[in-house]
């Protein structure tokens, strides 16, 4: 089974069935996954304040939300965070590609990733770290671990996770 | 007629539906008109109204009405073309456009100068947009109500606010109140 595969088979176990995404090149097996999935409603952001404004919005209305994006999201979304999901006590899974760390080939990628642990520490976010493949059976207790707690929570998924950037 | 005569006016016709309503005065101001359990009011988050409003309108079958402005739709532009390619037909994104920010001291908008939110929803595919003087509201929202065809509708009224209080209700009261009433 792919990791791709795994990942959204675990989101469709925790009847996860409200995803948004912004793309980035590391999600784009998962995405392609979540699109193809009948049990799951994808709805492409344009930006991911907006993406947890619907995530919201379904969440209040019965469906179990998720978000995709990258790490780079994290600075665009901090008062959403804080104002929307955490204010109002709703739950929201965000995997994350974690840009900018070990094979990166991309400088700027790393300005924000020495800031992302830190932004989520800062906002009580509880958060998880997959480097290896083995590291992505801890997400169904995660899933699981969000949905009791209604926090948002971050699971960050580095290059090395995903096997590297390919050819470069 | 401001934005609370509008609100006033339409107070009836939404009062059997869900309702997300933008942060800042608008929320107060439907807070103090007729505060209802249907009623989701923002108390921060500028922008995701109409956000808030579509995903709720995808997750259930209820009717939504989302109450937003044309400062906030200018904050969250990116929220017309997602709004376009996921049609809910029981979704009517209401924008009292009074060309002003109000809440922050009635500062002019883009949309109260060259800027048409009109023309721009029509041009990010929504199909049915219809713009309407502040007087008209409340017809064209219970026509729109009756159409069972996801509608925005954008209210042009002018800039203006009443003094009301801010809304003390603790946000998880609010949102639990809300879904109680989603779930009803």
């Amino acid at each position: 089974m792919s990791i791709h595969t795994k990942i959204v088979d675990d989101l469709v176990a925790n009847d996860i069935s409200f995803v948004t995404t912004v793309p980035c090149k590391q999600l784009a097996g998962v995405i392609d996954e979540i699109e193809a999935r009948p049990e799951i409603y994808h709805i492409p952001s344009n930006k991911e304040d907006e993406g947890m404004g619907l995530c919201a919005g379904a969440f209040m209305g019965g469906k179990r939300p998720a978000i995709i994006m990258q790490n780079t999201a994290i600075g665009v979304t901090i008062n959403t965070l804080a104002t929307l999901t955490q204010f109002y006590r709703m739950p929201l899974p965000m995997l994350i590609s974690y840009r900018g760390e070990l094979r990166e080939p991309v400088a700027c990628q790393v300005e924000m990733a020495v800031h992302t642990k830190a932004l989520l520490a800062q906002l009580n976010i509880p958060t998880y770290h997959f480097h290896r493949e083995s590291d992505a059976n801890e997400l169904d207790a995660i899933l699981k671990y969000t949905f009791m707690c209604n926090k948002p929570v971050a699971i960050l998924t580095d290059a090395s996770f995903w096997g590297g950037y390919g050819d470069q | 007629m401001i934005r609370s005569d509008v609100l006033r006016d339409i107070a009836p016709v939404i009062r059997d539906h869900l309702v997300v309503c933008n942060i800042g005065l608008p929320s107060q101001e439907l807070h103090l008109l007729d505060d209802q359990p249907t009623n989701f009011y923002m108390l921060g988050t500028m922008g995701l109204s109409s956000s808030i409003g579509l995903g709720l309108a995808l997750a259930q079958n209820k009717k939504v009405i989302s109450i937003d402005g044309d400062g906030s739709v200018l904050t969250n532009f990116g929220t017309l073309p997602t709004i376009a390619n996921n049609v809910a037909d029981n979704y009517i994104l209401l924008i009292i456009d009074n060309g002003s920010y109000g809440s922050t001291g009635d500062q002019p908008t883009y949309a109260g100068k060259k800027t048409s939110l009109t023309a721009v929803a029509k041009a990010c595919g929504c199909e049915t947009v219809i713009e309407c003087q502040a007087s008209e509201t409340k017809d064209v929202l219970e026509k729109a109500l009756a159409s069972n065809k996801m509608t925005i509708i954008v209210c042009k009224c002018e800039s203006g606010n009443i003094k009301v209080p801010v809304i003390t209700m603790d946000p998880v009261v609010i949102r639990d109140r809300f879904m109680k009433a989603v779930q009803a």
